[in-house]
Parts: structure tokens; sequence; C-alpha cells
């Protein structure tokens, strides 16, 4: 694969994360897991256990989820650039 | 989208803990084992653990009109082995327990055993199918991640329906459960695998040499040769 099938296979992604906000413009998009917790409530169950610590809002708990994808994408980011700029500078060795 | 904090009563929080933990130590034991044997895979235990960590942080649409995130297990599993990936699983799962309130510590057994055993176990199984089937190595790869991460709902949906039947029984609930944790992830596994074959096809090109020192591919003669001159 080279860098254009690369980048076909990406737009491939994005159009199938941008497809149900096409398809369903009024869909509330609400986490799988309340759904769940929608389902389980109706059964009249009540959690035994709360978190220890929730984020204090809904902006803070974003910034934390931005700064654990952000960690991740810098760390492959590092070691796509580190393996690139290596086998670059090995190949100008060798010309 | 993982079990809610709270959400597994006694004793099944309990059973998921004492099922998860032996393997969590067996992937431990595996991480140092192969840390010793093969230094060098030390930044790809790291570029794994990022894929999962950015996977799991990416809450997505789904045709369905609910969200929920993709695991990036099944690729780890591919190259690190589904023990270590179960390690590299708990610690996600960690993180997001106690800062993000998302998951659970008395959830924590059940979701490593969905999003670190059977997910990373499935996404191992069908790689080792698919090699031995000598499909390409890009259809094993998108097949083993988008398989993982589906399987990890499926049983995510298993846990929930056993401890929450309805009245029409288990299968109800699980069905029930099912339209919500496994059918909203069908696209998300999809994208997924597209992702994790992007990923792999970078790691056979640049790192070919050392994925076949941890046996995840076989290198042709030639090619390995030519990798041989380029170390």
């Amino acid at each position: 694969m080279n860098s254009k099938h690369y980048l076909i296979l990406i737009i491939i992604v994005i159009a199938i994360f941008a497809l149900p906000l096409i398809l369903f413009p009024s869909a509330e998009y609400g986490g799988a897991d309340s759904a769940a917790e929608d389902i389980i409530s109706d059964q009249g169950y009540k959690p035994w256990f709360s978190p220890l610590w929730e984020p204090p809002s809904g902006e803070i708990e974003t910034l934390l989820f931005a700064l654990q994808a952000a960690i991740g994408a810098m760390i492959i980011g590092y070691f796509v650039g580190y393996e690139k700029g290596k086998r670059a500078k090995k190949e100008i060795k060798e010309a | 989208m993982h079990i809610m904090e709270g959400f597994l009563p006694h004793p099944w929080w309990e059973i998921w803990f004492a099922i998860a933990i032996p393997i969590v130590v067996y992937g431990i034991y595996r991480l140092s084992k192969v840390t010793k044997k093969i230094p060098e895979a030390k930044p790809l235990l790291a570029l794994m653990g990022a894929f999962i960590f950015v996977l799991s942080a990416l809450k997505l649409p789904s045709v369905t009109g609910s969200s929920s995130h993709p695991t990036g297990a099944g690729l780890a599993a591919v190259v690190v082995g589904p023990g270590i990936t179960s390690v590299l699983s708990m610690i996600v799962l960690v993180f997001q327990a106690l800062l993000l309130a998302h998951g659970g510590l008395t959830t924590l057994g059940a979701n490593t055993f969905s999003m670190g055993i059977v997910g990373p176990f499935v996404a191992y199984a069908i790689w080792i199918a698919s090699k031995k089937a000598h499909l390409p190595a890009s259809v094993g790869i998108f097949l083993a991640a988008a398989l993982g991460d589906l399987f990890t709902y499926v049983t995510t949906s298993v846990q929930l329906a056993l401890v929450f039947p309805t009245a029409a029984g288990f299968f109800d609930a699980f069905l029930k459960f099912g339209t919500v944790f496994a059918i909203t992830q069908i696209p998300l596994s999809i994208g997924e695998g597209i992702l994790a074959v992007i990923l792999f096809d970078f790691l056979a090109k640049y790192k070919g040499q050392l994925l076949s020192t941890m046996k995840v591919i076989k290198l042709p003669i030639a090619t390995a040769a030519q990798e041989e001159r380029k170390q």
C-alpha cells in the first residue's frame, strides 16, 4: 500500500462516521452505555456503587477525553515519524 | 462503552474479577518475558497501548442513533499477543474509571474480560486462522480487528443479560442489550478494522524484521534479506 491507498482508506473511515450524522440528523447520539442504563433502571435496579470521582462538568470530561486521545496520538505520531526518519537517513547513506 | 460503575451486583462483579485476574497475571508474565527476550519490542508495546488509548477515547456516532467507542485491542492482540493486550486494556480501563467516570472499578473485572480478553483472543484466533488460510495480511488484520471489537460488545451484552434477564428470559434481554451495544458497534468495528490495517501495513513495512522475530509474520526470504541489509 502507498500513501494514496492510505488516503482512500482514511476517507472511507471518515465517511462511515459522517454517514449516520447525515442520514439521521435528528437522532440524539447519546452513549450506548446510558441506553443500557435506562433498560436496567426500568427493572428497578439501583447501582450499589458510584464513581469515586466524576468530572465536574461536560467541559472537563471533554478535556480529559481529548487529553487521552492526544497522548495516544502523540505516541503513534512519534513512532511513525521516528521510523520514517530512520529509514530515510539510511537510504541517503546507501545512495 | 463499558458496564457502568455499580451496575453489576454481588456475586457477578466478583465472578468476572475471578475470571479476569488469572489471565491478566498471565499477561504480566508474558510482558516481562517478551521485554526480556526481545527488548526492541518495547516501542511496539507503547505503540499498541497508544492505539488502544486513542481509539477508546473516540466516541463515534452510529447508525442506531447512539454513540460508542472502538477498543483498538484487536490489532494489539495480533502484534503483541492477547495476554499482553489484556494488561494494556486493563490499564486504559482503570484510567477511564478513575478520571472519566467511564466504566467503573467494581465492573473492572467484567470490562477487562470483554475488552481485554474476549476481544483480543477472538482477534488473535481470527488472525491465526487467516494466516492458515493464506489470506492477504490486510484482510486478516481487518477481520481480526473488526470482529475483536464487535465481540467485545457482544460479550458486554451477554454479561448484562445474565444479570438483568427480562420477564421473557435471558435471550430476550440479550437481544435488547445486543441492540444497544453490538448493533451500534458494527460500523465502529468496520472503522477500527480499516485503521488497524493502515497501522499494520506501516509496521510490516518499517518493522518487518521485528514482527518476524516476534512471530507475527513470516517474511519471504527475499524481503528478509532486504530488511537485513537495511538494519
